[in-house]
């Protein structure tokens, strides 16, 4: 199965990495011609306001609508993939439904680690990395909230999009990677 | 829940990969490099071209300003420290800032310790000109490593070499067996622990920027190519003609490395760069590079 993770900026590698300890086929996007095939789509952590503006600039949220690839966002991506960012007009995909605050825990002193509870991914607590995480701060009625940290959504899906706004990728836990493989299969 | 820890710091730098970091001494110049698409960006007083010329003790900066910075842009915000001046660090930390850079380009406190960085919530990174210098930043609790370069130079020479000598080091690491490891941590100077970690891991336990003296998109793409994860520009783009065409060109050139035809459509008509220093003719003592090895 071909997965692609979004190259343009961010942890790229480290996404990578966990996709293929599942024994995915991995390519690293950075053009619009290399959406076509893709299964699914990560789009990594990095800052989303330059990888944003790099989307656009090569044609991928065009490339992105075409050929409409399963996508899991985190923490930035998380921010890509919302219908609204609260008081920022800056580029999103306008695939998930739900309003997202940037940077809302604070700056990054205020950056945390914690055990989150993830029922669908069974009993084992999953280590949440949040770095200046964006806060989410409505969902819609058709998208399901997977984690919740504190009584705010951290991993929510809704259709072909799964967002988490913690870091995955940074814990050697793969199995929300795995998650979404099987979201991608289906 | 626990903050301030070393995956959370070293986080926030991998979170920078591939990007673009801009030094800039004012909120107009910050919401520039933001809207050019920078990752962050440092703020300065003046931009080490800058520092150079004027001479004089350069210090960190009046916390009104980065202040100014932090709330015009919404990108991560780093600052400058001398070397060895935990007082200046801990202000910092303070303020909020996301990064804090003990710097060489400023006129070092302590000629002989660096910051004991584990003791800080916030990350700190560091210049190395090798791979030691490089392990002992990190040993000191340095979650993100950058070549030293030679800062304000707008000439990329330093950089090259730097990150030549650091990658140099690590190939030279990994192909040795285990028990030499501890005689050459004892030659690179550095922790043993680290040697191994890195020799294992075939690269830095975490991110190296290149930095000092990047002036061009060219010059982005080469420093990728040698194997830095991101780029820093200090002087070179708002000592250009055209700042906002250079930044945006700098940024899509590191995104774009290994696209030469790329490469060559950004490179066109963005201004002329910075006019740069032969460092070959510098006195030994207006080196920066050579301030906390």
């Amino acid at each position: 199965m071909l997965i692609g993770v979004l190259g343009l900026q961010g942890d790229v590698a480290e996404h990578a990495s966990a996709l293929q300890k599942l024994h995915a086929d991995v390519r690293i996007v950075k053009k619009a011609s290399q959406v076509r095939g893709l299964r699914g789509l990560i789009i990594p952590g990095g800052e989303s306001t330059t990888i944003g503006k790099l989307m656009v600039k090569y044609g991928l949220p065009e490339a992105i609508e075409e050929h409409k690839p399963a996508i899991y966002g985190t923490c930035a991506g998380t921010i890509l993939l919302a219908k609204e960012i609260v008081g920022s007009e800056q580029f999103s995909l306008n695939l998930l439904d739900i309003a997202v605050e940037r940077n809302a825990y604070g700056r990054q002193r205020e950056s945390f680690e914690a055990d989150i509870s993830i029922p669908a991914l069974g009993d084992k607590p999953f280590r949440g990395v949040f770095i200046r995480a964006p806060v989410i701060k409505r969902v819609g009625k058709n998208v399901e909230v997977l984690a919740e940290h504190e009584g705010r959504p951290v991993l929510v899906k809704q259709d072909k999009y799964l967002a988490s706004t913690f870091h995955p990728e940074l814990t050697g836990d793969i199995r929300i990677h795995e998650y979404f493989i099987s979201m991608c299969q289906g | 829940m626990d903050t301030g820890t070393v995956k959370l710091k070293r986080g926030l730098a991998q979170m920078l990969k591939g990007g673009v970091i801009m030094d800039v001494t004012n909120a107009e110049q910050a919401v520039i490099a933001e809207e050019a698409g920078a990752v962050a960006v440092m703020a300065l007083e003046r931009v080490p071209a800058d520092i150079r010329a004027a001479g004089g003790v350069a210090r960190m900066a009046d916390p009104g300003k980065i202040k100014e910075i932090m709330e015009a842009v919404t990108i991560p915000v780093m600052a400058k420290v001398r070397i060895g001046h935990f007082a200046e660090a801990q202000i910092l930390e303070s303020l909020g800032v996301d990064f804090i850079d003990e710097s060489e380009v400023l006129t070092p406190a302590d000629e002989e310790n660096h910051i004991d960085k584990h003791k800080f919530k916030v990350p700190f990174v560091c210049g190395a000109r090798s791979l030691g210098e490089a392990l002992r930043r990190i040993g000191e609790g340095a979650a993100m490593i950058r070549t030293k370069g030679e800062a304000g130079s707008g000439n990329v020479v330093e950089a090259v070499r730097h990150m030549r000598k650091v990658m140099g080091g690590i190939k030279k690491i990994q192909g040795m067996p285990e028990e030499e490891l501890m005689s050459e941590a004892k030659r690179l100077g550095a922790p043993y622990e680290l040697v191994r970690e890195t020799a294992k891991l075939g690269k830095l336990p975490v991110v190296n920027f290149a930095a000092g003296g990047i002036a061009t998109p060219a010059d982005a793409s080469l420093m990728m190519q040698l194997g830095a994860d991101g780029i820093f520009v200090g002087s070179g783009i708002f000592k250009a003609e055209d700042p906002p065409e250079r930044a945006k060109a700098i940024v899509q050139a590191t995104t774009h490395y290994d696209d030469p035809e790329l490469l060559a459509e950004v490179s066109k008509g963005i201004g002329k760069a910075m006019r740069g220093l032969d460092v070959r003719s510098m006195k030994p003592e207006e080196l920066l590079q050579t301030r906390g090895v």
